[in-house]
């Protein structure tokens, strides 16, 4: 309940704050009924948009980190660990250097691509083989995958000087930029990844007692691993493409959200999809107002806002491991 | 009575040696793998010396090796080929080893100095040794080790309330790294163009241009702690089996920890002050020199072999790939070492085993 509110107060003043501030009758007008002013295209075509991507990727990578770390169980494990970010990022790199494109609404499909094809390939090494998936084995896959993809990336940005400074700009991360057509082209893909990831929470608690225990309970734990993959392939593939690679946010949201509301998964979820975009929201105000009128990259201040308060948790609370 | 004694017991080889005193369980698979990746890494080493822009046949390497040949050879080999292939070497040693006892301790296979902090410590030392000027005068050698001891000092005392647990460990571990990381980020943004390229220079890991001056130290940290890795092994296989178990067996669980975070912390630190950050050897090795073992945990000696091997062809190819220039150590190592991990989890699909 206290999320709910602080999430939607967060909502306003995302709305309200920046380079040039905007009241809270305005917005409600700019809102309801826009006019041509100045105000309300601010309002609608760079505050409301911004707003509204921090909120989505915000909901995709908490949800996906603790779906991540509940399949892995792995307290290292982060949205990211399928190679989908250096998935994403390779497919961005090679949508410059070898496909040509320029447009930057053209990479973003180059990145879910890349994202999909990259958790396909982890998901069929660590997950499928004879002896059946287990956490260690996809971990392990995972992190192979993001360090092969991660150094082709690097080779190719390094030959190419050009490649490098447009890739820079997207691998910063940001929630500015992007248009409304965008985040709505992939709003469909963040919806069915919560869907998938909400319902995967009961499934979850029983395969958390062990695999015989799931399947004596009547889980088949494959089929949970597989609708687990797919969830945080969507969620973090559409998150990632969205506003770049701001992983941190899925690593230690769903260890603040364990450590508030417990290892029950019917909870952590939920909670975790609120707590995200709570902290990613509270951080991008912030770039826009510690160094007004420019912008500090909303990467940074996440780590700055969100470690300090993580150290905090984790020195106050009795852990439960995963 | 013989003075050793082996024997299978359920489907182990166990020895004895003398009456009573010392036993333990013997494992071929363990001895065979270091055996062969032994000789593999010295094959390689010598190929690292014999080939380059200025190729040298056998003859000549061991020529101007004992201090002989024309004085161009003896140049290359003594000044050039050698102190590279030699921090190669043990760079590698240290990553493997340091990697294989902090997954061990931390019970994850997904715990390296490049995600609990050491690594990215000695990062953010050197980096802002290079932006703010602060310290610039010691070089980046010592500010990397005196980062990375300081970021691991950090990470423990963060986790101490009332003992350690290698599950805080890891959590804190993750918050300090990435406080580094977003500070290197911010002082990247804020540095001037040279001074941001020099940086970048140094933090995707090289071995160009490294000689003795950097070798030394790094093999004086490792003739100390290698042998203290040995000695804590026994102790080490232990903590695995968790604390409660550990303390019941009568190992001090706390003390043993601090002494094996403080040999992995101070391995990888005198590496990252050598080579800069090498990141994914030390993930790696340990994974890999596991699944070739087929041991439940990292084993330390076959971890330390990868390890090398995984650095030293990794900067063989990488002096060979580019025509007129030398990719960074860090981006082969991550292709190559991923690969065959990658390789390896596919054929241990197809066996039924792990």
């Amino acid at each position: 309940m206290v999320c709910v509110v602080a999430l939607v107060s967060l909502c306003l003043i995302s709305i309200a704050v920046g380079a040039r501030p905007i009241g809270l009758g305005e917005i409600w007008q700019g809102i309801v009924q826009p006019g041509g002013s100045e105000i309300d295209a601010i309002i609608r075509d760079y505050r409301i948009p911004r707003t509204l991507l921090g909120l989505l990727v915000g909901v995709g990578l908490g949800l996906a980190g603790a779906l991540m770390q509940a399949l892995t169980r792995n307290p290292l494990a982060d949205p990211g660990l399928l190679g989908i970010t250096s998935g994403a990022s390779f497919g961005i790199v090679f949508a410059i250097a070898v496909a040509g494109v320029t447009a930057v609404h053209g990479y973003i499909w180059f990145a879910f691509a890349g994202a999909l094809l990259a958790s396909t390939v982890v998901s069929l090494l660590g997950g499928l083989g004879n002896a059946g998936a287990t956490p260690v084995k996809l971990a392990i896959a995972g992190i192979a995958m993001t360090f092969l993809l991660g150094s082709f990336t690097s080779a190719m940005v390094l030959s190419d000087a050009q490649t490098l400074n447009r890739y820079r700009f997207w691998s910063a991360g940001s929630l500015a930029g992007q248009p409304l057509e965008i985040i709505t082209q992939l709003l469909p893909f963040l919806v069915a990844g919560t869907l998938l990831a909400l319902a995967s929470g009961p499934a979850l608690n029983s395969l958390a007692l062990g695999e015989d225990v799931a399947v004596s309970l009547g889980h088949r734990p494959r089929l949970v691993r597989l609708r687990g993959m797919l969830a945080i392939t969507l969620l973090t593939g559409a998150a990632v493409a969205l506003a770049g690679p701001i992983v941190f946010v899925g690593l230690v949201v769903p260890h603040i959200a364990r450590i508030l509301v417990g290892p029950d998964q019917r909870w952590l979820l939920p909670t975790a999809m609120l707590i995200a975009p709570i902290l990613l929201l509270a951080a991008d105000v912030l770039g826009r107002v510690v160094a007004r009128p420019a912008e500090i990259q909303i990467g940074i201040i996440v780590v700055f806002l969100g470690v300090p308060f993580f150290i905090y948790l984790v020195r106050r609370h009795r852990l439960t491991e995963l | 009575m013989p003075v050793v004694e082996v024997r299978r017991v359920a489907g182990r080889t166990a020895f004895r040696l003398g009456r009573h005193s010392v036993s333990g369980q013997l494992h071929p698979r363990t001895w065979l793998v270091c055996l062969v990746l032994a000789v593999a890494s010295f094959l390689v080493f010598s190929a690292g010396i014999a080939i380059g822009d200025y190729p040298l046949g056998f003859v000549d390497v061991v020529r101007a090796l004992a201090g002989g040949g024309d004085s161009y050879a003896l140049f290359v080999v003594q000044e050039l080929r050698v102190p590279r292939s030699v921090v190669a070497l043990l760079v590698g040693v240290a990553l493997g080893m340091s990697g294989a006892i902090l997954q061990t301790i931390t019970r994850n296979p997904l715990a390296s100095p490049d995600m609990i902090g050491i690594t990215h410590g000695a990062g953010f030392a050197v980096v802002s040794g290079i932006v703010l000027g602060f310290g610039s005068g010691l070089g980046t050698q010592v500010l990397g080790l005196a980062g990375g001891f300081a970021a691991a000092l950090l990470v423990y005392l963060l986790a101490w309330r009332r003992g350690t647990t290698g599950y805080r460990i890891v959590l804190i571990g993750i918050g300090v790294s990435w406080t580094c990381i977003a500070a290197i980020d911010y002082l990247m943004t804020r540095a001037y163009e040279y001074e941001a390229q020099q940086a970048m220079g140094w933090l995707v890991g090289n071995l160009n241009g490294r000689d003795y001056d950097q070798a030394l130290p790094l093999l004086i940290a490792l003739l100390v702690l290698v042998p203290a890795t040995l000695l804590l092994t026994r102790w080490m296989r232990v903590l695995q089996l968790g604390d409660e178990t550990a303390s019941g067996l009568g190992t001090p669980v706390q003390l043993t920890r601090f002494a094996l975070l403080l040999t992995a912390v101070g391995l990888a630190a005198f590496a990252t002050a050598a080579a800069g950050p090498v990141l994914f050897v030390a993930l790696a090795a340990p994974q890999i020199a596991r699944l070739l073992c087929r041991t439940s945990a990292p084993p330390p000696v076959a971890a330390a072999l990868t390890g090398a091997l995984l650095v030293l062809a990794s900067d063989l190819v990488a002096r060979q790939l580019l025509a007129d220039a030398e990719l960074p150590v860090g981006i082969v190592t991550g292709a190559f070492g991923a690969a065959f991990l990658m390789w390896l989890l596919a054929r241990i699909n197809r066996q039924r085993f792990g």
